[in-house]
């Protein structure tokens, strides 16, 4: 008879890590099992090409939440985060482009360059955001309290929310209702002219979702891009030192050092249930491993219907997750590069480089690369987000040398002809990638020692995003809060008895925040269920 | 005023914010750029290259030299093996510390001491009838630090050291093209890092030679702003900050012993007469009044005193150096110490101090209330005793070759 946990964690992913943690800190005896040979999940560093570590999927990280690194003492297990000071968006015709800077002048002289106004507006906004931002923290830093309820302690958490809401005072409260309903193109027009400034802006409002700068609704996911917190300032990105798989591993190591049992290239075949209750899970092999509760860091859709099974669960129920909206949207092309790849030459040094480089030259440019998307084609011109993370931490390329990694937006998962043949569209995918940057950075076919390209297939079989989606769900309102996954089970529970979801399908979703296996983790010792 | 070091037509070329204080004399960066975290993340990431000219230099020599240094040094110098290097402090007769410092022993005869104050009065008053002779080289060599994870890379990179040999507080002498200069494996910021010791002529090649093996490993210039986040995130005292010379201090009250200041590890008792042995001997026996310690000041705390102003929480730009009251954690009216400087710690997302607290608190883990001020004002928040040192990674003494 072997051992019986008190939880089997699946997915070593760094949401499934983190609650691992946390139950181990709390005496529990806790498995993970991890499918692939390496630990991550979307936040892994692997060397894919020999001499240089990519971050294979997610590649910066901003909304970790800060607390979660002081209780489980991540800094002391590795978790190391190096800030971007820069914002670079380079323009065709060998323009100087726009970057931004941490420094609040310097930002100002380069946006008036476009628009004088905008150049002044531009601190008012961030104001404003910041106010949302706050509003957005106390948000995601609880379980969502459900509205439809009359339970006292979801009122009494309602009511907590809500005075945060009355607070803000009438016109942050309109400001707020725009930002939930309009989409991110029609809110930065309540505050912007300059369409080459707007152009990286309202793409933060459409990563990892389906949908286009003016689609309403897209506002919201802007402000989720915006209330990164690094370091208790809001709004700053960074790369984690040797790759985003850096949190993943410093996480494992601190699972580990409470006590945790962590286990690799291990298939987990589905939970075993009996009488609605979960007892266990059953491996691809056959073996069988008992725990009082089971913990899914997989997708909604993989929960379900994977690990439950259509068989053990109310039909309507199976509908409303088969109508949870994943549309992943999105590749990453990862490169392994001789020099430095200069996308402006005209620039002194390359500390604009050391952030990200946005390929968005204005507002339309995007609007278009949708509207190949929608009928099925990636798009010819995408919107890349570029980072060199190889000029900030020298660890990750050798000397000289660089990696650069891209994450490219449009490559809508339900290609025209079916999602089983982007294998054969990898090639011209990445070359649609790389001849777009050849715009900017003429020489870059030279560069180029290696190129790894990652497409919404690849997310799904390689990585277990359904549909390729990096967020586990689309980021859309009807899909949060409560009713992420789905409204009746939001709070990291499933319609089966000890079977819990960890991952960013839950609330409050994607993005390298740790929140997920956090909260969840909290809501299982809370119940006392182990 | 001020006067420039050897490496000034470098640094000032670099020195994009024109922010220079003064450092015993001499102009110094307190940062290079106007928006200064990426300094510090040098430190922690890549490499950042400090001028550290402005410390006081001296060269110990003679057959007495040994003794000397060990006679005024609450460290056993003798003990000290050729090419390696100390952190010590040296006390006045009542076991007050006058400074602290590195020495190093590049000889038999042959000691370098470095201080922050000038102590070359105070060490040659007690010369006398030895064989000992000090010469104050504090304007005539110079030196940078080059710390951080890449700093080894960068060395191998425009030297001929065994750097992956050469073992944390030991030194080596070394060559690159066309100058000679000393390495030791020492810094201030609690992290992988070398100094580099070498004459005023020489000066610019070295930093020429420095900067260029950087550029693939991110090398950045660093300011004293950044170095004190660091070395507070490190638990490393600093005179004039953390305590007051005695050689400065006004009333007993403002000066410190070498316990006192955490540095009891340091004082070796039971050996032959040295300044200090026996008032040390006797706090030793009979326990000290203050101790310094770290202190965790409790984040959630203070973001709920922001938010009842309803704003985000702030922390000061940077690290801070002023005195700031520590309550009992049952009275809030009883104060029981003061913080000497603290920090946000970008390393370990905490806001960190570094204190000086009666020896009742002292222990790691005793809880206590710490001053804020916030809007204009004064509150207290929940904070917790540390050891003074909240951030100590491998890589600081790690060898790649035995």
């Amino acid at each position: 008879m072997s051992k019986k946990y008190d939880a089997i964690i699946i997915g070593g992913g760094h949401n499934g890590l983190i609650n691992a943690a946390y139950l181990a800190k709390a005496g529990k005896d806790v498995l993970v099992l991890e499918k692939r040979h390496v630990l991550g999940g979307a936040a892994v560093s692997e060397e894919v090409y020999p001499g240089f570590t990519y971050s294979v999927c997610s590649y910066v990280v901003s909304l970790f939440r800060p607390h979660i690194i002081r209780e489980l003492n991540l800094a002391k297990h590795g978790y190391d985060i190096i800030p971007m000071d820069a914002s670079f968006q380079p323009l065709p015709d060998d323009d100087l482009g726009l970057c931004r800077w941490g420094d609040a002048s310097r930002s100002r002289r380069e946006i008036a360059r476009f628009s004088k106004k905008d150049s002044e507006v531009y601190g008012e906004f961030s104001k404003v955001m910041t106010h949302m931002a706050k509003l957005a923290k106390e948000v995601i830093d609880h379980p969502a309290p459900d509205v439809a309820s009359i339970n006292p302690k979801e009122l009494s958490s309602l009511l907590r929310m809500g005075k945060v809401f009355k607070n803000l005072g009438p016109e942050l409260l309109h400001m707020n209702t725009k930002l939930l309903t309009m989409s991110s193109a029609d809110f930065l027009d309540l505050w912007f002219e300059s369409e080459v400034l707007k152009g990286p802006m309202a793409v933060s409002g459409i990563i990892g979702t389906f949908l286009g700068v003016r689609s309403p609704g897209t506002a919201y996911v802007l402000l989720h891009h915006y209330m990164g917190e690094l370091d208790g300032a809001f709004r700053s990105w960074g790369f984690s030192k040797g790759g985003t798989g850096g949190v993943s591993i410093a996480c494992a190591n601190a699972a580990k050092s409470y006590g945790a049992e962590i286990r690799t290239n291990v298939n987990v075949s589905h939970v075993k249930i009996k009488n609605g209750k979960s007892t266990g899970i059953i491996l691809a092999n056959g073996d069988e491993i008992d725990s009082k509760i089971v913990v899914s860091n997989l997708d909604p859709n993989r929960t379900y219907l994977k690990m439950i099974g259509e068989d053990n669960l109310p039909k309507d129920i199976t509908t409303e997750i088969k109508r949870f909206k994943l549309r992943g949207s999105s590749g990453k092309v990862n490169f392994a590069l001789s020099g430095v790849p200069n996308f402006c030459k005209k620039r002194d040094g390359l500390e604009f480089m050391k952030g990200d480089i946005a390929i968005v030259p204005n507002v339309d440019y995007v609007e278009k690369a949708y509207d190949q998307a929608k009928y099925g084609e990636f798009s010819e011109k995408p919107y890349i987000n570029i980072v060199v993370p190889s000029l900030t931490d020298p660890t990750l390329a050798p000397p000289g040398k660089h990696v650069m990694s891209c994450f490219v937006q449009y490559a809508p998962f339900d290609i025209k002809e079916g999602p089983e043949y982007w294998p054969k569209l990898a090639g011209k995918f990445g070359d649609a990638v790389q001849n777009t940057i050849k715009e900017y950075v003429p020489d870059i076919d030279s560069l180029v020692e290696h190129r790894q390209v990652v497409t919404p297939w690849d997310l799904q079989e390689t990585f277990g995003l359904t549909e390729g989606n990096i967020f586990q769900g689309e980021l859309t309102l009807e899909q949060l809060l409560f009713q992420r996954p789905i409204s009746g089970y939001a709070k990291y529970k499933t319609p089966i008895e000890n079977l819990w979801m960890s991952g960013s399908g839950t609330h409050p979703g994607g993005g390298i925040m740790g929140s997920g296996g956090e909260l969840s983790a909290k809501s299982i010792l809370k119940e006392k269920v182990i | 005023m001020p006067i420039q070091t050897p490496f000034h037509p470098r640094t000032s070329e670099l020195n994009s914010s024109l922010d220079w204080k003064d450092w015993g004399g001499y102009f110094a960066a307190n940062s290079y750029n106007v928006v200064n975290d990426f300094e510090y993340y040098a430190f922690r990431h890549s490499a950042g290259l400090i001028d550290i000219t402005p410390l006081f230099k001296y060269k110990v020599t003679g057959k007495d030299a040994s003794r000397f240094l060990s006679r005024l040094i609450v460290k056993d110098i003798s003990k000290l093996k050729l090419n390696q290097a100390t952190y010590c402090c040296w006390c006045d007769d009542r076991g007050m510390v006058i400074d602290d410092g590195t020495v190093m022993r590049f000889g038999e005869d042959e000691y370098f001491v470095t201080a922050a104050d000038p102590s070359y009065s105070w060490f040659s008053r007690f010369i006398k009838k030895l064989d000992v002779h000090i010469e104050d080289v504090t304007d005539s060599y110079c030196a940078l630090a080059l710390q951080g994870p890449t700093s080894r890379d960068i060395l191998k990179n425009m030297c001929d050291a065994d750097l992956d040999s050469l073992k944390f507080f030991w030194t080596t002498s070394t060559k690159a093209d066309g100058f000679e200069f000393k390495i030791s494996r020492t810094g201030y910021t609690g992290d992988l890092g070398y100094e580099l010791w070498i004459k005023n002529e020489d000066a610019l090649k070295l930093f020429d030679a420095v900067w260029s093996a950087g550029q693939n490993y991110n090398i950045r210039m660093s300011g004293i702003a950044a170095l004190d986040i660091a070395r507070i995130e490190a638990g490393l005292i600093m005179n004039g900050v953390e305590y007051h010379s005695s050689l400065h201090a006004l009333t007993p009250e403002q000066m410190s012993t070498p316990y006192e200041l955490g540095l009891g590890w340091m004082v070796n008792l039971d050996r032959e007469t040295f300044m200090g042995q026996k008032a040390l001997r006797a706090e030793n026996k009979n326990g000290s009044r203050w101790a310094t310690v770290g202190v965790d000041i409790n984040w959630p705390d203070l973001e709920e005193l922001y938010q009842k102003h309803g704003l985000p929480p702030h922390t000061e730009a940077g690290a801070w150096r002023h005195s700031v009251p520590i309550f009992q954690k049952q009275h809030v009216s009883k104060q029981i110490g003061y913080a000497t400087s603290g920090t946000w710690s970008p390393a370990l997302k905490k806001n960190i101090a570094l204190a000086t607290i009666e020896i009742d608190y002292a222990k790691p883990g005793t809880e206590v209330n710490f001053e804020v001020m916030v809007e204009h004002h004064r509150e207290t928040v929940r904070a917790t005793v540390h050891k003074p040192q909240f951030f100590n990674p491998e890589r600081k003494r790690s060898i790649l070759k035995k």
